[in-house]
């Protein structure tokens, strides 16, 4: 597989403010990559500097192997869609979408070809004729994803496209951007700071903090195995339970205060005797049961639970802090119930307390 | 690379350099050069054109033993005061009124700015003819019976600054009336509900909240109008012509006059450097308070 | 006075005192007795103008000059537009009025078209030292005219444009582009920068994306710059006197000749007639362009 976007020692300062670190990035061929996390982490600005809206300050950038560090956007091969839409709001939609045609000297015919393929796509052929304000939400940013599509690129960018709709809205378009990911086979890198679209959307992540790139990998590589710390923080909600401890036992065990829980199990393999390490622990990976189990369980006391509908939230104050756990809707807890607390050591995480990194 | 990399850092936003080659022009030919080269001959003796014999601050010790000059000064001073004081309060006082969910609100605004669109030297010159003695305000309250009335501003050396100020009030107020009613209504409706719910006097709530909020709109009303009354020419020209005698000069017509007609360029730069230097003792607190406190706050 | 602009444009919000609940309380009294006092100061002139303009001369010297006129006359229309006199030239005010005409079209347009690139390359071209030259540009609207009156003598005169027409269309170009940039400036910045980005994108360079995309989403603020020009430009009168020849004054410098001249018989009906043919283009656009003028004045009060 060929790599439709090399991103090579990517550097971007704003003065004496370092936005991007030498950043490298490969993103193959009709790959759909996610860029997520906090804002301010640079993935717009990752983004942007993909488009050519932002000039770098160091680094390359080669899109279909050919090197448009310096190119103009138009000239890079790439379609946009912004979070706001950015139709032009004295154009229709035909003329929206014909816009970028007609600045690249496209024949008239083959324009029209154009405009009508993309509006069968995306279903907005009766809109053709109407300018953005008489269209909805949904409506506006089927057309914005259509400007992208006539250009007949291979590379779609998306800067948080969904942001601006309301959940309903933002579902049904999530489902519609797969179908068209799986429908044209392009490479589309898609910039947001909600999970749920990083994970449902993404072949590849790419979790971003403070301008670099701390862990792309698969959504479940992420989700299962996080590579520190902040990713383990960042991704699932409610966030992942850390315990801080220490390892014991030539790393057969971990301790925190009075309690033991055996390692065996762990995923990491031997991790051996550390002082200072982070027991990460998803909420929904935890078993709540009335006995202890020694060496498998944490001695745990309800503060409150909160259902969900589907399933019933439970935080607890366990091992001297506060910790959640997924639980069946149906097994409502009162306040100071006392229970354990199983852990599955399988699906934990271990983090060194010092570097952050995943043991 | 490097190279390539160069060559395209020019090329890239030429257009948009093209552009603005007017506004650098502008600024640093005419804003920034003009200023300079004005305040630099100032200190020559310049007569009919520009030259650059330096005589140091003789030009300003002239200027400021000149009687006309002083007057001037004066001049401004008192009409800037009593201007300030009257656009403000009225503006504010017709702002208020005009927020009481009254009727007409539309017609009396029009009426109240229309003034504002007409030049200076129409305005000047409907007023001279309102407070002409023989026809005017003056003849008419005779006429009436009371003979002995005598309200004759434009032609009596201690009231001429008066019968600019009614002009000068009546263009600039309605525009005054705006920009307070504007910071009125710029202010969260929520005030006025937790005012209401406090069981606060509508009159109170003006006085003790809405004022005190309004502080940036008074600043900015009292920059635009001080900034306007420095340059105070056209009115003066159109009105009074400076007189009776020199009882209603202006700095502005002291320059004009220097300049273009005495063939005194030397003084005219002084005096307009003097003028430059009375905008910046209003403008820099401003500035200071408007654009720095927000640096540092 | 960046606030200013912003604030104005909120002029047709709700207002926000109680609502009055007699038509006759004293309250009411008292707010419609105030506005009803100052109406009649801002109308007087006008109405003075207007009923001295129509009168004859022998009916000005026997009566008050607030009564209407018993006999309407438009000779002193007329006479002002076509035979009043300053200096040695007896053809009437007209000769202004084509001069300002011709002044204020090309200043017009070139001081809108000039700033309005600025403000857009301001706004979305930043260039190093951009900012700069706007709090210069801002700056400058400050600076007393008068500071800047000479150095722009030698200018134009080394241009070979001093006296001419074209020297004082580029004087309302210089003067009236701090503000307007400014007026484009912050009109452009509520216009979202993703727009300018997606423009990028379809490939529309510097020129394309103003005159395609921004020029078209823009019409009210060109309205309301247009606006400020005519006014700012026909009432002007300083510059007129400074930039211009005699045979070139605009209208304001003429009336003032023509009803300040000292020599003759005061025809204060003719001055009248006069006075209210120079107010009333802007007049004019007062009374058609309403709450635009507003926003206009607003962005306009930095020229103080």
């Amino acid at each position: 597989m060929t790599n439709s976007i090399e991103v090579k020692d990517l550097t971007l300062n704003f003065g004496s403010v370092s936005v991007l670190k030498n950043m490298n990035l490969n993103v193959a061929e009709g790959e759909f990559v996610v860029l997520l996390g906090p804002s301010g982490c640079g993935k717009s600005t990752l983004l942007n500097c993909l488009a050519g809206l932002l000039e770098i300050t160091d680094g390359q950038i080669f899109i279909k192997g050919k090197n448009v560090t310096w190119a103009e956007p138009n000239e890079r091969g790439i379609g946009m869609v912004f979070q706001s839409y950015a139709l032009y709001p004295q154009m229709t939609v035909r003329g929206n979408l014909s816009f970028g045609l007609k600045n690249a000297k496209v024949p008239r015919d083959e324009i029209e070809k154009k405009v009508a393929r993309a509006a069968e796509i995306l279903q907005i052929g009766p809109l053709l004729d109407r300018k953005p304000a008489a269209l909805s939400g949904g409506q506006r940013q089927r057309v914005a994803i259509g400007r992208a599509l006539v250009r007949d690129v291979d590379v779609f960018l998306f800067d948080e496209p969904l942001s601006n709709l309301d959940a309903k809205l933002r579902s049904e378009l999530r489902v519609e951007i797969k179908r068209l990911h799986a429908q044209l086979k392009n490479t589309m890198v898609y910039v947001t700071h909600d999970q749920i679209e990083a994970l449902t959307l993404a072949d590849r992540i790419a979790v971003m903090r403070g301008g670099i790139i701390q862990q792309l990998a698969a959504p479940q590589e992420i989700y299962n195995r996080p590579a520190n710390l902040f990713v383990a923080g960042f991704i699932g909600s409610p966030s992942m339970n850390f315990l801080h401890g220490a390892t014991i036992d030539g790393g057969q065990a971990f301790q925190l205060g009075d309690l033991k829980l055996a390692l065996a199990g762990y995923e990491g393999g031997i991790v051996g005797a550390r002082d200072k390490v982070i027991l990460g622990l998803r909420p929904e990976h935890l078993v709540v049961q009335d006995g202890a189990e020694p060496g498998v369980t944490i001695p745990a006391m309800v503060e409150l639970d909160e259902p969900m509908g589907a399933d019933s939230l439970v935080w607890l104050q366990a091992a001297g802090t506060q910790m959640s756990v997924r639980v069946p809707v149906e097994r409502r807890m009162a306040p100071g119930t006392k229970v354990h607390l199983k852990v599955d050591m399988s699906k934990a995480s271990l983090f060194d307390a010092g570097s952050e990194v995943r043991i | 690379m490097a190279e390539a990399r160069r060559v395209n850092r020019m090329w890239r936003n030429m257009n948009a350099k093209i552009a603005a080659i007017p506004m650098v022009l502008t600024t640093l030919v005419v804003f920034v050069g003009g200023t300079f080269w004005t305040v630099l001959y100032s200190f020559t003796d310049s007569k009919l054109l520009p030259r650059e014999r330096f005589i140091g601050f003789d030009q300003y010790e002239r200027l400021w033993s000149n009687s006309r000059w002083l007057t001037s000064i004066e001049n401004l001073m008192i009409y800037g005061v009593l201007s300030l004081v009257f656009t403000i309060s009225i503006g504010f006082l017709l702002a208020v009124a005009m927020d009481q969910k009254i009727r007409y609100e539309d017609t009396f605004r029009t009426i109240m700015l229309y003034p504002f669109a007409l030049s200076f030297i129409v305005t000047g010159l409907v007023w001279q003819w309102i407070l002409n003695p023989e026809f005017g305000i003056q003849s008419i309250v005779r006429s009436l019976g009371w003979e002995t009335f005598t309200f004759n501003p434009l032609n009596d050396p201690k009231l001429v600054l008066y019968g600019l100020l009614i002009a000068g009030l009546w263009q600039g107020t309605g525009f005054v009336m705006c920009l307070m009613l504007a910071g009125l209504r710029g202010i969260d409706e929520d005030i006025w509900k937790a005012a209401r719910v406090d069981g606060i006097p509508t009159w109170k709530t003006y006085l003790l909240i809405i004022l005190p909020m309004m502080r940036p709109v008074f600043i900015t009303t009292l920059v635009i109008v001080a900034a306007g009354i420095i340059k105070l020419y056209d009115l003066v020209v159109a009105q009074t012509s400076g007189g009776p005698g020199t009882a209603s000069q202006v700095p502005a017509m002291y320059v004009y006059d220097y300049m273009f007609q005495a063939q005194n360029l030397g003084q005219g730069f002084a005096a307009s450097t003097m003028m430059l230097l009375t905008v910046l003792i209003v403008l820099i607190p401003w500035a200071y308070l408007e654009f720095g406190g927000k640096k540092h706050g | 006075m960046v606030d200013a602009t912003a604030v104005l444009t909120r002029t047709d919000a709700e207002p926000r005192g109680t609502k009055p609940k007699r038509a006759l309380s004293g309250r009411n009294i008292m707010i419609y007795g105030t506005l009803f006092v100052f109406s009649l100061y801002y109308l007087l002139p006008l109405w003075v103008m207007v009923m001295t303009s129509l009168k004859g001369m022998p009916e000005i010297r026997m009566g008050n000059i607030f009564a209407p006129p018993v006999e309407i006359t438009f000779e002193p229309w007329v006479k002002a537009w076509s035979q009043a006199c300053t200096g040695l030239n007896c053809d009437g005010l007209s000769r202004g009025f084509w001069n300002s005409v011709r002044i204020l079209i090309p200043s017009v347009i070139l001081s809108i078209v000039v700033a309005s690139v600025n403000g857009y390359a301001l706004t979305f071209w930043k260039f190093k030292g951009s900012d700069i030259f706007f709090t210069i540009l801002i700056f400058g609207a400050f600076i007393p005219y008068q500071v800047m009156l000479y150095p722009i003598v030698i200018l134009l005169r080394e241009m070979g444009l001093y006296g001419s027409l074209w020297g004082l269309v580029l004087v309302h170009t210089i003067f009236g582009m701090p503000i307007l940039t400014l007026l484009f400036r912050n009109y452009f910045s509520t216009i979202p920068e993703e727009l300018f980005k997606a423009a990028r994108v379809d490939g529309a360079g510097f020129w394309s994306i103003y005159a395609k995309i921004l020029m078209p989403m823009s019409l009210p603020i060109f309205v309301v710059a247009i606006i400020l020009q005519v006014t700012g430009i026909w009432n002007d009168f300083l510059f007129g006197v400074v930039y211009t020849k005699p045979d070139l004054y605009p209208m304001t410098v003429q009336l003032n000749n023509i009803v300040n001249s000292v020599q003759g018989v005061k025809e204060y009906n003719v001055n009248m007639a006069a006075t209210l043919l120079t107010g009333l283009v802007p007049l004019f656009i007062y009374f058609v362009s309403g709450k635009l003028f507003v926003r206009g004045i607003a962005a306009g009060a930095v020229k103080g």
